[in-house]
């Protein structure tokens, strides 16, 4: 398709080219940052698995976290908007900062949190029974909250998805009419209606073909300019070419995290140059 | 033989025999349903609708009091069943593995097949004689206890038909799970929940032997939901037993009507819940 994708598997390429720039190995505490977690562990039932995380996410950046299958890149995002302990048995311990605010801290209501910490999925989901425009909007509607400026809302988000030229006529139609590549992106809008601050994307082109994924990869360029961005992705050229920084997981535990390109061609950790070369994962 | 002559073969036979079970699986229910229809055509005018039973020997008259009758004690259990049919179903299904869940649902199980005429015997002891007498409502009452766990079980089962992520993605919006439990999880089942429900009407709508302890029957206009109040079914064993040969003809005609009256609610409500979920 593009010549990105017959590269050789370790050519990186940044999507900013400060290699230079002396880089900021680990961002030490004086960075500030949109998100941080401090000895984050997360559990399902009596199972561990996630191994205290102590990791920052910056405004304005893309963070790819990688890694192989089982690692807890997942678990680690959903703990982010605390979409972690929707699922039975499971909980969280440690602290994650937005904006220097724990989200786990006693009587913060995880409904606020998601609502500015917004997720796409691993699979397109629009509902059903709305139409394209109330999937948009559905943040909105599903709590019953009405804005005279509905219409350019939908615009606004579906223009931010780089969708809107696709389905400006037939905004009554429902979301499942879409492609998967088009409802993935309505659901990047969909989140992105609710003008969120941190965007979580869980795997978010996993069930799309590459033409698909290259226009969602060109959207997450566009929108890394206002939001702080969290990709999880098993691809790794795709991490090297959306990313600033790469947090690499392994076994539940954060191996290392730098910008994109140490991570990519000079990692300091011998588990993350096995991985990124393919020895295992 | 050449295999592919015989897989060839073997998919005729199968094909013929599937068929063949399809029509003798059909024949019962169109002969029911063209026998009634050639019985009942005879004595179905607009005085059926329209007029109360004549005495004996007097030609004419209608069933006008059943068939609103049947629409009262059916609609009114309706208001009883189905929003605690339903909530439990999505109870059952979002809960789904307490201890009190699992009770419930073997309760619901355990109930869906207790024989009508029991729930008749137990609401008459426990609401009919109390009360004193016969009443609409404690007709509808008997047929809302027929309908709870076939409503609560098939909205149960619809439930957790769907998909996880939609929960995930009403969640991931920031809303409330008891809002994305009904506007979501709930309204995209909803099609198929009210299916269910249709289908626990229909049964309510023929139940005659819980009517006999309850509602009981009347010749004449009900004069409230605490009195005696006929029904179409009950007036079809009534009819159907007496040895009048027009109102055998009256009772055909009222079979007719109430199976016309049930496929037209299931139809109709079908239509309704379908509207705007066809986009799946």
């Amino acid at each position: 398709m593009s010549d990105r994708a017959s590269a050789p598997r370790l050519r990186v390429a940044t999507p900013r080219d400060d290699s230079r720039t002396p880089a900021r190995s680990q961002p030490s505490e004086e960075v500030p940052a949109k998100v941080r977690t401090k000895a984050l562990r997360a559990f399902y039932g009596k199972t561990e698995v996630l191994h205290g995380i102590d990791l920052a996410i910056l405004a304005r950046e893309v963070t790819a976290v990688i890694g192989p299958s089982g690692c807890g890149k997942s678990t680690f995002v959903r703990s982010l908007n605390r979409m972690h302990e929707v699922v039975p048995g499971a909980r969280v311990s440690g602290t994650v900062l937005l904006d220097d605010e724990d989200i786990y801290a006693v009587g913060v209501d995880p409904v606020a949190v998601r609502r500015r910490v917004g997720m796409v999925f691993q699979k397109p989901n629009p509902f059903p029974t709305l139409s394209i425009r109330d999937n948009v909007l559905a943040g909105l509607l599903l709590n019953g909250v009405a804005r005279n400026d509905a219409d350019g809302l939908v615009e606004q988000a579906l223009r931010k998805a780089a969708l809107w030229d696709e389905v400006k006529d037939r905004l009554s139609n429902a979301g499942t009419s879409l492609s998967g590549g088009q409802q993935q992106r309505l659901c990047i809008a969909r989140a992105l209606a609710l003008e969120p601050e941190v965007l979580l994307m869980d795997e978010p082109c996993s069930a799309l073909d590459p033409i698909a994924t290259a226009r969602v990869e060109e959207l997450i360029h566009e929108l890394r300019q206002t939001y702080a961005i969290v990709i999880v992705t098993h691809n790794m050229q795709q991490a090297a070419r959306v990313a600033n920084r790469t947090a690499f997981f392994y076994m539940g535990e954060l191996v290392e995290c730098d910008r994109t390109e140490v991570v990519f061609t000079r990692p300091k950790e011998r588990r993350t140059e096995d991985y990124i070369t393919g020895r295992f994962g | 033989m050449d295999r592919w002559f015989f897989r060839r073969l073997v998919d005729r036979v199968v094909r013929a025999a599937c068929l063949v079970a399809t029509l003798v699986a059909l024949v019962p229910l169109f002969s029911v349903l063209g026998f009634i229809a050639v019985r009942g055509i005879g004595g179905i005018s607009l005085d059926f609708f329209r007029e109360l039973p004549r005495p004996v020997g007097e030609p004419g008259g209608g069933m006008a009091h059943a068939v609103w009758g049947s629409l009262e004690i059916v609609g009114m259990a309706c208001l009883f069943a189905v929003p605690a049919g339903v909530l439990a179903g999505v109870h059952l299904a979002e809960f789904s593995d307490t201890r009190f869940v699992r009770a419930v649902r073997f309760a619901a199980d355990v109930m869906a097949g207790v024989p009508s005429i029991v729930v008749g015997l137990f609401v008459y002891a426990v609401v009919v004689v109390p009360s004193g007498g016969f009443s609409a409502l404690a007709g509808s009452l008997a047929l809302a206890l027929l309908m709870l766990p076939t409503i609560a079980r098939s909205t149960e089962e619809l439930v957790r038909l769907v998909p996880e992520s939609l929960r995930e993605a009403a969640l991931g919006l920031g809303v409330p799970k008891w809002r994305a439990t009904l506007h979501v999880v709930l309204r995209t089942a909803l099609p198929g929940v009210v299916t269910g429900i249709m289908l626990a009407v229909a049964r309510a709508m023929g139940e005659t032997a819980p009517l006999l302890f309850t509602a009981f029957n009347n010749r004449d206009w009900s004069e409230g939901l605490r009195e005696p109040t006929a029904s179409l079914p009950v007036n079809i064993y009534t009819y159907a037993v007496s040895p009048y040969p027009e109102w055998h003809e009256q009772a055909w005609a009222a079979a007719l009507v109430l199976v016309t009256l049930v496929l037209c609610l299931s139809i109709g409500a079908r239509l309704l819940a379908g509207g705007s979920a066809r986009a799946r």
